[in-house]
């Protein structure tokens, strides 16, 4: 429909049927306007020009957030009320979904953080810890290497004479860190000496002819082409990283741990393993081709249980090699350079060797316990118990008791000796009397019923009609927000304090009269119970309001006192 | 073969009551004018029959609580046949006998009267209840009924509270019924935490219905009964300086005691809160009535 400022058709739209709205884009033809209905329909705005139409658009982006839900999760940065705080995504993600978590929590936001009363950053700085929880309830787990140590093993194919290896990424990073020698031929020989895919065919020659258990082709190969024989010989790279480890055991945690643990100087007998070819006396120039089984099985292990170092995309494998190469360069460097490192270790063997027998004794390092006398706890509990009961003042008097304590068990006796001799009393009571106490009795459990119910576990809240049992419990939960804030506050020191404090005391003695409806509203039976839980909240914000009242008459006499006093 | 039949058939009913009198010598000489002790045995010689009347497996132990000792006096089930509840007599005066043969000698109180040993004869009975309760699967339910007059030894909070929550936890409800002048707090908060009833009659010359009416029903029937229960129990903390009862205070983090205002130094714990040890905050004590809105 055009613009027609003539017609006397008005447009009367609540927010609460918009559900989003839509905008050409700055300096197009038109600046328009879209606001989509959820019913399906939609407006469309003309406007004169741009700004006009922004600030247009910005009251609406305020005003459908205002009447939708706070839980809605819309992108638009412009739905949330204007905060002073940068907030990260994550940040605003989590208060979102803390708020549709909990109903109660929206409810408040709802109103006094929509309402105005209230920043965002006031009402969130307390809950930090919520929002922490919900936070590190996501789990931060990371996949580790894969304990796979034959991943390498080919498939070989039964009718040609060709072997397949398949080399993912992941297996990829896997040899790198297990075979530093592998990592340092890649970085030296790609892309200079031969391509990726040249090398590895090469290693996976390698590999096979180690899988063959052939040594002696394996050194006739390694003889032949200079770069297999990097892979067909012993890690020297490794080799030095298990010396060094070794070194920096802690003896005062692994006594035993000593050169001879040192898996990769072990001879090639396998550490006791059983040998399938002892008959094999072989010529100490094939002894660098040997593999051990042990060796591997035990570098491995050390790889996966160390997890992933580095970082890096695994799809370039220079770079995954490159990065390893600097993690270890630095660990290195660290070792270098900690000099320090062997003397406090001498200074911790020193002290762990430490004999106690032959120590001085020590001073306990404790402070003496002054634990007060209990009585001075109880006479004021006791105190309380008489004022709740409601005794009177014969009570609270002390009997003072005139006998000695001779007399006292003299009379005693004779009590127990009168009945002994004479017998029980005939009637044991009087029936006036039995009649009496029980219409007392009887009067005091009808009255009791009827005042505190059944169940003296069931509260006065249960009684009362469900409507007026969430506006209270609402209001409480409220004034309990407001108070916090209004007291901590204090002492006004600037004049942000000033106008929160103002703005509290406002929303404040909105809640009072609400307050005063509800007790009059309810049923004539409950109004005692009523107004004996609404008398604290009231305590509370009377309180409240003479501070506050207290503290601006202060500020008003020490500011009238300065034009006068100078 | 049938199955073995067990010596006793117990039903719902049957009940275990241990009765604590109170033997304090001061306290009965104190209110002689309005009730005598002898009075007080008569009444209670004539309820223990008559709970032992009501089921023939009911059974009733009586400890008296002296100022310095306390003894059982009593116990239905010792012996061949059921004993009716007068031949306690001469075990109470063998008792008081011995509980003046303790007492010092130059104790000639002229100043209030003395709080007896509750803590002690509480202890004595949840003590006779765990050796029935481990005696077989077959038991009888157990109470404690305190007949209590004296005033409540602060000393003996600790302990007293100790058994209060030893019974609790046994499930075992602490009944009392004060004949003395004051209320107890001790046996309130007792009732009120082991489910017991409380009551502090008004007439005490009619001490035997009080005590057939509300406290002869065994455990099982209360749950159809309307019995007494006093307006409310008083839980409100009171702060450490001025024993005053207070709404808000502070609190040391250490010992958790409570004051009315920031202190430099916790009194009972010796912790300065500047040393990072104790913290003092403001914490806020509600009464019941606020507290139920917790929920």
């Amino acid at each position: 429909m055009a613009n027609d400022p003539s017609s006397p058709v008005k447009l009367n739209v609540e927010f609460r049927t918009i559900k989003g709205h839509k905008f050409t884009k700055d300096g197009t033809k038109q600046a328009l306007l879209n606001l989509t209905q959820d019913q399906g329909g939609n407006y469309i705005f003309e406007f004169e020009n741009f700004p006009d139409r922004n600030v247009c658009k910005d009251f609406v982006a305020s005003a459908i957030a205002l009447s939708g839900e706070a839980g809605r999760t819309v992108p638009e940065k412009s739905a949330v009320p204007i905060q002073d705080e940068q907030l990260s995504a994550a940040e605003m993600e989590r208060r979102i979904k803390l708020l549709q978590e909990d109903s109660d929590l929206q409810k408040l936001h709802k109103q006094f953080v929509i309402g105005g009363i209230l920043s965002e950053a006031e009402f969130w700085a307390t809950r930090k810890k919520l929002l922490e929880q919900n936070y590190s309830r996501r789990p931060k787990q990371r996949v580790a290497l894969k304990n796979d140590m034959w991943s390498t093993k080919p498939l070989a194919d039964g009718q040609s004479n060709r072997v397949t290896f398949n080399l993912t990424p992941e297996i990829i990073l896997q040899i790198f860190a297990e075979k530093p020698a592998v990592r340092q031929a890649y970085l030296n020989f790609v892309p200079n000496k031969m391509t990726e895919k040249e090398f590895w065919t090469k290693y996976s020659r390698a590999e096979y002819l180690h899988s063959t258990k052939n040594v002696i082709a394996a050194a006739a190969e390694a003889a032949e082409d200079e770069e297999l024989a990097v892979f067909l010989k012993q890690d020297d790279m490794l080799v030095n990283e298990a010396r060094k480890k070794i070194r920096q055991v802690d003896p005062t945690l692994d006594m035993e741990a000593d050169e001879g643990d040192d898996y990769m100087h072990l001879p090639i007998q396998d550490h006791g393993l059983p040998r399938n070819d002892n008959k094999d006396v072989l010529d100490s120039q094939y002894e660098p081709y040997r593999r051990s089984f042990s060796q591997h099985l035990n570098q491995h292990a050390a790889v996966v249980l160390q997890g992933r170092v580095i970082d890096v995309e695994l799809g370039d494998t220079r770079s995954v090699a490159e990065a390893l190469a600097r993690t270890k360069h630095a660990e290195l460097a660290k070792d270098a350079s900690d000099v320090y490192l062997d003397k406090e270790r001498l200074e911790r063997i020193s002290r762990m060797t430490e004999i106690e027998d032959l120590q001085a004794p020590r001073d306990p390092a404790v402070a003496p316990l002054s634990i007060k006398d209990p009585r001075d706890y109880f006479d004021s509990q006791q105190a309380n118990a008489f004022s709740t009961l409601g005794d009177t003042v014969s009570g609270a008097k002390q009997l003072k008791c005139s006998v000695s304590t001779r007399e006292a068990y003299c009379s005693l006796k004779e009590c127990i000796s009168e009945i002994k001799f004479q017998g029980l009393t005939e009637p044991t009571i009087n029936s006036e009397v039995a009649f009496k106490v029980l219409n007392g009795l009887a009067q005091n459990i009808s009255s009791n019923k009827y005042h505190l119910g059944r169940n003296p576990n069931e509260s006065i809240l249960d009684s009362l009609p469900k409507i007026t049992r969430e506006e209270l419990l609402l209001h409480w939960s409220s004034i309990q927000e407001l108070l916090k804030h209004f007291w901590s506050s204090y002492p006004i020191t600037t004049k942000y304090l000033l106008t929160k404090a103002t703005k509290l005391k406002d929303a404040m003695s909105q809640i009072y009269p609400k307050l005063q409806e509800i007790k009059e509203s309810v049923q004539s039976d409950l109004r005692h119970q009523v107004s004996l839980l609404v008398q604290p909240m009231l305590q509370a914000l009377d309180a409240a309001f003479a501070h506050y009242d207290a503290d601006v008459q202060n500020r008003s006499a020490r500011s009238g006192e300065r034009p006068n006093g100078f | 073969m049938s199955p073995p039949v067990p010596s006793k058939i117990l039903t719902d009913d049957v009940s275990l009551l241990m009765v604590l009198i109170d033997s304090n010598p001061h306290f009965w000489s104190s209110i002689k004018p309005h009730f005598s002790f002898s009075k007080f045995l008569s009444h209670v010689l004539a309820f223990l029959n008559s709970i032992l009347l009501l089921n023939q497996l009911n059974q009733v132990v009586v400890i008296a609580t002296g100022i310095n000792s306390c003894g059982y006096v009593f116990d239905s089930s010792s012996g061949s046949v059921s004993q009716r509840a007068e031949s306690l007599l001469p075990k109470l005066e063998e008792f008081a006998e011995n509980d003046e043969s303790l007492s010092e000698r130059d104790d000639d109180s002229g100043n209030g009267v003395g709080s007896s040993l509750l803590s002690g004869s509480l202890s004595m009975a949840l003590c006779y209840i765990q050796r029935v309760f481990r005696s077989g699967p077959l038991h009888p339910q157990p109470r404690i009924i305190c007949l209590h007059g004296s005033p409540d030894g602060p000393g003996q909070y600790v302990a007293i509270m100790n058994s209060i929550f030893s019974a609790q936890r046994s499930m075992v409800p602490i009944d009392s019924c004060v004949i003395g002048i004051q209320h107890s707090a001790f046996l309130q908060q007792a009732s009120y935490i082991t489910g017991g009833v409380y009551l502090k009659p008004q007439q005490l010359d009619g001490l035997f219905q009080y005590l057939a009416t509300v406290f002869a029903t065994d455990l099982h029937s209360r749950n159809f009964l309307q019995l007494p229960k006093p307006v409310g129990v008083d839980f409100r903390a009171s702060c450490f300086c001025h024993k005053n009862t207070i709404d808000m205070g502070f609190i040391c983090s250490v010992c958790l005691s409570i004051f009315c205002k920031h202190q430099k130094k916790c009194s009972t714990c010796g912790m300065l809160p500047n040393v990072c040890r104790s913290i003092f905050g403001q914490a806020q004590t509600r009464d019941p009535s606020a507290s139920q809105q917790r929920k």
